[in-house]
């Protein structure tokens, strides 16, 4: 059942810890994780050194597959995305910090395609708030919140590589 | 907010990129976001799948008034990558030929819902008359990229020269450019210069003879040299331009192979600037007249990732534009 935001946001390193947990009997040899900019990326590295994946980290930055570009148009800071495996055939694992509407995880999903047909695509992410706008669900997920709309959960990362939750506030979906 | 539009054609009222017709005048955040973006799209190029679905169901018009064959095809790779539909439009020997004047062009292609137009002119200051129309008729809807016009401006290629740099160089602040050959009737000098300025680069020379040098080089900050020994000395960059064969005829200049003596890149010149110095040329390239076969195929010519590149930022001008 979601939880009502909580005065004291919790430990994100120890639901990452807890997130390590749930994907771990599920991981085969070749299995390949992908983060979301920014957030999401940080979380699959950490989730590489937690589970020892061989494998190097891929990023992507979905700005160019997005839904609302013509509302919004190009975001102002787009960063390359970064594949460094062979998607063709590969068990992947798209990690992502918070999921919302579902359509960050779409516009992924089709990017990913581009670099070639993976044998599955799992979703993990660390917070589900709800509110989905796509037939799309997480395979692993370790929060699930409400938020009042126009509250952002924020996930931030310390210089030491440290995860934590911040709130914030936003406009947009 | 109305001045600035009058005094920058190209940014709307938010100061956001509307039309792109020069490097003149365009802001440093805006360049650093082309340049930026610009880097995004190359990874593209490397996919399996070459393209991104940002400009489904647009439609770009290559409006070339004048013959060009890389620009044309580089621009029209950069929008069908963006998975735009495109539209070559060989204007130089259609409607104009049978009379139609440049704005009646323009209307009936508005009238096919456009919504791009990549302009190619002889004559300066064409694609700002266009996007002027435009706004005139209430379809400022439709965007403006100008892919040269007359000897004013070709501001993708200054981009892509400015990528080139960027991505080589890193930093502008403490490079010696040098840009070589026929200035005065370069739109490409003239939209490098704009955009080296705006990037804060270090120093930036011109080097030519008398007669193929234009009178603002000095306000605008240009160390000028006739001297080719002398004006490649520690350069880090060196931009060779094109020597365009019709100049011979205007006594501008004696023959090709006088030319080449004096200011032709030799591998002995280009000894003279910094050991890792590159080599650039906005293309075609005449060997053996503005450039040694040597040089233009040796280790510091980046001459063909400059082509690479230029389908990048193409893409990210699009890209941006198309999201304004």
């Amino acid at each position: 059942m979601p939880e009502a935001i909580p005065t004291q946001l919790p430990d994100a390193e120890l639901q990452l810890a807890s997130l390590a947990e749930q994907l771990r009997p599920h991981l085969t040899p070749d299995t390949a994780l992908v983060g979301i900019y920014s957030g999401g990326a940080w979380v699959a590295e950490r989730l590489k050194q937690l589970l020892d994946i061989r494998e190097e980290v891929g990023q992507i930055d979905v700005s160019f597959y997005r839904d609302d570009f013509a509302e919004k148009g190009l975001h102002p800071q787009v960063r390359p995305s970064h594949i460094p495996f062979e998607v063709e055939g590969r068990p992947l694992i798209l990690v992502d910090d918070v999921l919302y509407t579902g359509r960050t995880t779409r516009a992924a999903i089709n990017e990913l395609f581009d670099y070639g047909r993976p044998a599955r695509v799992e979703l993990a992410v660390l917070a589900d708030r709800g509110e989905r706008e796509l037939p799309i669900e997480p395979g692993y997920c370790v929060w699930e919140v409400d938020l009042e709309e126009g509250e952002e959960l924020i996930l931030g990362r310390e210089e030491s590589g440290r995860l934590f939750w911040k709130m914030g506030r936003n406009d947009r979906g | 907010m109305l001045t600035q539009s009058r005094l920058n054609p190209q940014l709307d009222a938010e100061g956001k990129l509307q039309h792109l017709l020069s490097t003149e005048g365009l802001p440093l955040p805006v360049i650093t976001q082309i340049l930026d973006t610009a880097e995004s799209f190359l990874e593209v190029s490397d996919r399996d799948v070459k393209k991104v679905p940002l400009l489904r169901g647009k439609s770009v018009f290559n409006l070339f008034f004048e013959n060009s064959t890389r620009t044309r095809t580089t621009f029209e790779i950069a929008a069908k990558r963006l998975s735009a539909d495109v539209i070559n439009l060989d204007v130089s020997r259609s409607s104009t030929a049978k009379g139609e004047t440049l704005l009646d062009t323009i209307d009936n292609l508005c009238s096919m819902h456009a919504d791009m137009f990549v302009v190619r002119h002889a004559t300066s200051g064409a694609p700002f008359l266009i996007a002027e129309h435009l706004k005139r008729i209430g379809r400022d809807d439709i965007h403006v990229v100008n892919a040269g016009d007359g000897r004013h401006a070709h501001p993708t290629q200054g981009l892509l020269d400015m990528y080139t740099i960027r991505h080589y160089k890193k930093d502008f602040s403490n490079l010696t450019v040098a840009i070589v050959g026929d200035i005065l009737h370069s739109r490409v000098a003239r939209s490098d210069l704009h955009a080296l300025r705006t990037l804060g680069c270090g120093e930036i020379r011109a080097i030519a003879p008398k007669t193929l040098l234009p009178g603002y080089l000095e306000n605008l900050g240009v160390k000028v040299f006739h001297d080719m020994n002398e004006g490649l000395k520690d350069c880090d960059v060196v931009i060779m331009l094109r020597l365009q064969n019709e100049r011979m005829n205007g006594a501008l200049l004696p023959s090709a192979g006088e030319y080449f003596k004096r200011y032709g890149l030799t591998p002995e010149k280009l000894a003279l600037a910094k050991p890792d110095a590159i080599v650039m040329h906005p293309g075609p390239m005449n060997r053996g007249v503005e450039i040694d076969s040597s040089v233009a195929d040796g280790p510091q010519a980046v001459i063909l990732n400059q082509v690479t590149f230029g389908i990048a930022v193409r893409m990210a001008v699009m890209g941006i534009l198309a999201g304004n």
